[in-house]
């Protein structure tokens, strides 16, 4: 069962994508579906014996790298954090399966879509179920590679194309810290193995490493570089730049991949290691103040932008700088938990955005959009509930998540938590306006798409709807059937040893404790930014037009999502080139092969051309050298010997 | 059947088949075809003795095993002498492994001079094998420039318009190293008088004349490798090569350099080695970063390829001289990978260069959609060049790094950037080849991959990812070997500083 889980879904993947043609679309997809199906059965029992019965196991199913003292196997590992990530992955992921039956049956390449899902299925239950740090490692480059085949998936679009490629490569820079961390942590312990490690964390707490030379604390060090990791796969300030352009790719992508899943592993990574950030402050500051702005900056952009799944993006990357300052403040359940409702609701929400395309045509820009909702009203339904839920509006999901994280964010007592707290309340006002904005101008007010595409609008089909019904129920209950156990009073049970805390780090405890002002205020200030979504798009439409007037810099700075691409662009990607060229032109061709081969043949080329000059072809002159030379041999023989 | 001279016949059997091919009479096109047959059954039964090599290759010593030895001038106690350990084990295997599928991927694109084809490929298999047997540095020696012999032919006859310039270049290159070598070899023997290579490895050389002979090999071996700035000769001699010749070039040649540096100057020249590794350190890195950079901007696919072998083989020579257990397997490991992996992104260019006769990256686009197999096969090694862990790329890469950590982690640092410089390149290749719209007109009937093609990328797909999965199959034999390697230079290093010590 604990092995089936995990390599079912790279068996459909293999079938689907090598004998798509031989067994057609339907098969690829019955067949995918199939197994991802069953792992996501299999992932309920699963879950209550890891979790309920508090049996966390281990299963050893290979060596994989042995060198010298580093030993890494191939074994996947179960506890509470994992069998949590189980349900989540699996059944997400088989929602978007089966989903997806209906959204891309007029593509022409299906088996291959459904196999780089099921392939992406099995990296990140690798990712999750990983024992060890470099096995986290494959699965995490795993997912990797799945984002970049299915954003480039419609591999004729240049945009596209692009976008894949840019996803891959700041994940690289990301990855890059999240090596180097591997490789501190492996000086530090000498292994990569999770238990050892964690073992060994309070006697190593104070080793101090000289690494890039400093002097700096051994743990801190690994936590920063780690983090950088997941910066980059959970799209945090800094290397979030991919992540809104990954929309390129097919809408269940985008809802898989990057609203529920993979997206989510850095903040899952950070979880795994709490026995080593707990021990160092430092790290878990960096942690909340970038996830804090994360938060904010995302939400601030998500306000002005028009393309339905751009907005979506950047809600989900704000959402992740929640879940990010919820661990920076030691309390990684509530992150974990917001990790939980977040990805039903952000699932919800992009399918339910597939819906909308689908009926508009392939129409993404929200501004062409509006009066649709009569023509789709299950769709508008549950975009509704996604939206309510992801605005934090009681009882829905979002609400227990995320107040849980603003309570803990001021339970922290520090200065920095309550920095958090106030970036965190300001960006949930900008959500529920974005999110708000984002429903009034998609569904209501007047149409303002042409009257062909007005003509096709139409509900999808029930294969796409059942699967954003069954989100929508997580969208609703899982925020208030979960909190006890994930956040409450039973989390000491609930989550056993996967998620170590030292014992003053209070922040999750005092978050029960604080005033009622600091706990409601996160509901308030919703409340008053879906008002204001009303005031400006459907009572006072030339507001915004008026703003985006008189505020125009601000306007234009956000729109350009704070120039961050082009500064990039012109900071690394442009200087690559240059210098690519001028160590090709000039390093390799004029210096080194100049001074190199082709110098040392040209000298000799003209030595040759002066040699021959001397051979005129004149009797005498050769007679005449032939003379001086042997005078001159005769005159020194002469002069030594004599 | 322990008992074989296993390593001759590997070495001499292509030799063999070379005089047979040699007979071959008659009509042109049924010699041509004999030929091919030829060659290709007597690589492959090459191929399978090595293998046997393998299976009676025992892991738990040290020692060098399956020895055999012959007098050749025994008055100056020179000898014919072979034998592997399980740092050269793999090395033959490679080439043995990869000679096979070069005769085949030329079946059709080779068709003028066939025979003399087929002759120059299995006397370059003979050298290669040679080569990495050999126990007697005479005999290592003559392998090793022998090597370059056929690969001149096979550049100089069945290379593109710009041959003999590459050829030329080639040899100035290598002319340098083996002169300087070849004194070095001298001086060798001047001082041990005798030049079988286990006794020179027991031998120590006296301090004063170790960095010259370091120097001198590493002239040699730097060029091989190729370490920057000797590279240049690299990108020339890939472009002008026929489609199995860069296959070798990249996959077998290139690692005569590592292999000599961990069998000579690592055990004999100890001393020498740790003085000179950050030199060794410097221009590795400035190797990864710089021609990844210019691998950016190519426009010749296999400039772009050869470019990135440079970037790939900085991080051997990093590995070798970190002289630590995971820096040293993952440097080997990292040969074998780039032995494989090169050679099949080679291929992946010789498919579409015999449709279409360029390499210009800009005269194709969307290939994906008229050849889906072989957009498959060439990501899946697009992959494995970056380093995708489950691939064979990884497992070295990483192991490298992690070595050099422990030694330094500046180097780790600025040789991590070929993490995020890797993909770059080659994604960017992948994406301007294969995706995008098929707009060429002349594109638009290619043909996906033959059945032969397929026979051909098959086994380098299978051990791309054998290689990935289970790399024990390859680390487990190194183990004994690297141990042993590395206990003898540190306590070289100790003796020295003691003597120095003393002699203050």
């Amino acid at each position: 069962m604990y092995t089936a889980i995990v390599f079912l879904p790279l068996l459909a993947s293999i079938i689907a994508g090598f004998f798509g043609r031989a067994i057609g679309d339907k098969g690829a997809q019955f067949v995918t579906c199939a197994a991802v199906g069953l792992s996501a059965l299999l992932s309920i029992p699963i879950f209550i014996e890891v979790v309920l019965n508090g049996h966390t196991t281990t299963v050893q199913l290979l060596t994989w790298i042995s060198s010298g003292d580093a030993e890494e196997t191939w074994a996947l590992r179960f506890d509470a954090l994992t069998a949590v990530m189980l349900v989540v992955v699996n059944w997400v992921s088989f929602m978007v399966h089966v989903y997806s039956i209906g959204y891309m049956h007029h593509d022409p390449s299906v088996p291959r879509f459904q196999s780089y899902l099921s392939f992406f299925t099995f990296a990140m239950l690798m990712l999750v179920t990983a024992d060890n740090l470099v096995q986290m490692f494959f699965g995490w480059e795993g997912v990797g590679v799945a984002s970049y085949l299915l954003i480039g998936f419609w591999y004729e679009k240049p945009s596209a194309c692009a976008a894949a490629i840019k996803a891959f490569v700041v994940n690289r820079v990301g990855d890059f810290g999240f090596a180097l961390g591997i490789f501190g942590i492996y000086v530090l312990f000498g292994t990569v193995n999770f238990d050892p490690i964690f073992a060994a964390v309070p006697s190593k707490a104070s080793v101090v490493m000289h690494v890039f030379g400093l002097d700096a604390n051994a743990v801190t060090v690994c936590c920063l570089l780690l983090f950088v990791g997941a910066m980059g796969k959970s799209a945090q300030l800094g290397l979030h730049t991919w992540l809104p352009d990954a929309m390129e790719g097919p809408t269940p992508v985008s809802a898989l991949i990057h609203a529920a899943t993979m997206v989510t592993a850095g903040v899952f990574m950070v979880a795994r290691m709490s026995p080593l950030f707990e021990y160092s402050q430092v790290a878990l500051n960096v942690v909340t103040v970038v996830g804090g702005l994360t938060a904010i900056f995302a939400a601030t952009v998500g306000c002005v932008q028009n393309d339905i799944k751009r907005i979506i993006a950047y809600s989900t990357c704000s959402q992740l700088g929640y879940m990010f300052f919820a661990i920076g403040v030691s309390a990684y359940q509530a992150g974990i938990f917001h990790l939980f409702t977040h990805a039903f609701f952000k699932a919800l929400l992009f399918l339910g955005a597939g819906s909308v395309i689908h009926a508009m045509s392939d129409e993404q820009d929200i501004r062409r959009m509006g009066g649709i909702w009569k023509r789709i009203p299950l769709t508008c339904v549950l975009m509704y509930i996604g939206s309510i839920a992801l605005a934090g509006v009681p009882p829905f999901s979002g609400y227990w998540s995320k107040d849980t994280i603003l309570e803990a964010a001021w339970g922290s007592g520090t200065l920095i938590g309550q920095f958090a707290y106030v970036l965190g309340v300001a960006a949930a006002f900008l959500t529920a306006f974005y999110s708000w904005r984002l429903l009034i101008l998609t569904f209501h007010g007047k149409p303002r798409a042409d009257e062909h595409v007005m003509a096709h609008v139409h509900e999808s089909p029930a294969v796409m709807t059942v699967p954003l019904m069954v989100l929508a129920a997580g969208a609703i209950f899982a925020g208030y059937v979960g909190h006890e156990d994930f956040v409450g009073e039973g989390m000491g049970r609930f989550w056993g040893k996967a998620i170590f805390l030292l014992d003053d780090h209070e922040a999750l405890h005092n978050a029960h404790h604080v005033p009622t002002t600091i706990s409601l205020l996160p509901t308030i200030v919703a409340v008053g930014g879906i008002a204001l979504a009303y005031v400006m798009y459907l009572f006072a439409p030339a507001l915004p037009r008026f703003l985006a007037r008189h505020f125009g810099a601000i306007y234009r700075f956000l729109l350009n999502k704070w120039y961050f691409d082009e500064l990039y662009d012109w900071l690394f990607i442009k200087p690559a080139f240059w210098l690519g060229n001028g160590l090709w032109k000039g390093g390799d061709g004029a210096v080194i092969d100049g001074c190199g081969p082709d110098g040392v043949a040209a000298v000799t080329r003209d030595l040759a051309r002066r040699a021959s000059a001397l051979q005129s072809g004149y009797l005498y002159h050769y007679a005449f050298a032939m003379l001086i030379g042997v005078a001159a041999f005769v005159t020194w023989y002469i002069v030594r010997v004599g | 059947m322990i008992d074989w001279p296993l390593l001759s016949i590997t070495t001499f059997l292509p030799l063999l088949g070379a005089a047979f091919i040699l007979t071959i009479r008659g009509d042109a096109l049924v010699v041509a075809r004999n030929a091919r047959n030829v060659a290709l059954l007597t690589s492959l039964a090459t191929f399978l003795v090595s293998l046997l090599a393998w299976t009676n290759f025992n892991s738990g010593t040290a020692d060098f095993q399956l020895v055999d030895q012959a007098s050749w001038l025994p008055g100056f106690d020179i000898s014919y002498k072979v034998g592997v350990d399980g740092i050269s084990l793999f090395f033959v295997l490679l080439s043995t492994f990869l000679t096979p599928l070069c005769i085949l991927s030329a079946w059709e694109a080779v068709q003028v001079r066939v025979k003399e084809y087929m002759i120059s490929f299995l006397i370059l298999e003979t050298m290669m094998v040679g080569m990495f047997c050999a126990l007697d540095l005479v005999l290592f020696y003559v392998f090793f420039e022998g090597v370059l012999i056929p690969m001149f032919i096979i550049i100089g006859v069945w290379g593109g318009p710009r041959r003999v310039y590459a050829a030329f270049k080639f040899f100035l290159y290598t002319l340098l190293g083996s002169v300087l070598m070849l004194l070095a070899v001298l001086a060798m023997y001047f001082d041990a008088h005798t030049t079988d290579i286990q006794v020179l490895i027991a031998h120590s050389f006296p301090l004063g004349l170790q960095p010259w002979l370091w120097l001198a090999f590493f002239a040699s071996f730097a060029v091989k490798v190729p370490m920057w700035p000797l590279h240049t000769w690299l990108p020339d001699a890939h472009v002008e090569a026929p489609t199995a010749g860069s296959v070798i070039l990249a996959g077998v040649l290139l690692k005569m350099g590592g292999y000599g540096f961990l069998r000579f100057s690592l055990p004999m020249f100890p001393v020498a080695s740790h003085y000179f590794a950050p030199l060794v350190f410097t221009l590795s890195i400035v190797a990864v970063i710089y021609t990844s950079l210019v691998a950016l901007v190519q426009q010749d696919m296999k400039k772009l390829i050869a470019y990135s072998s440079v970037a790939h083989m900085g991080f051997v020579t990093i590995g070798v001289f970190t002289v630590q257990v995971q820096g040293v397997e993952g440097a080997i490991f990292q040969m074998l990978s780039h032995g494989v992996v090169s050679a099949a992104l080679f291929l992946c260019v010789g498919v579409v260069y015999d449709r279409m006769h360029t390499r210009e990256i800009n005269r194709y686009g969307g290939l994906a959609s008229r050849m889906p197999a072989y957009a498959v096969v060439f990501m899946l090694f697009t992959m494995a060049s970056i380093g995708l862990p489950g691939t064979s790329g990884f497992i070295g890469e990483f192991l490298v790094l992690m070595g050099a950590f422990q030694v330094n982690s500046w180097i780790s640092l600025f040789a991590a950037t070929g993490l995020i410089l890797g993909p770059s390149y080659m994604l960017y290749l992948y994406r301007r080849v294969i995706f995008g719209k098929l707009v060429r007109e002349d594109l638009k009937s290619i043909l996906d991959l033959s059945r032969r093609e397929i026979a051909v990328f098959v086994p380098l797909i299978l051990v791309v990812l054998w290689m990935g999965v289970y790399p024990s199959s390859f680390l487990g034999p190194m183990h004994a070997s690297v141990a042993k390697l590395i206990n003898d230079y540190q306590l070289a290093q100790t003796v020295a500083n003691s003597a120095s010590v003393a002699v203050r």
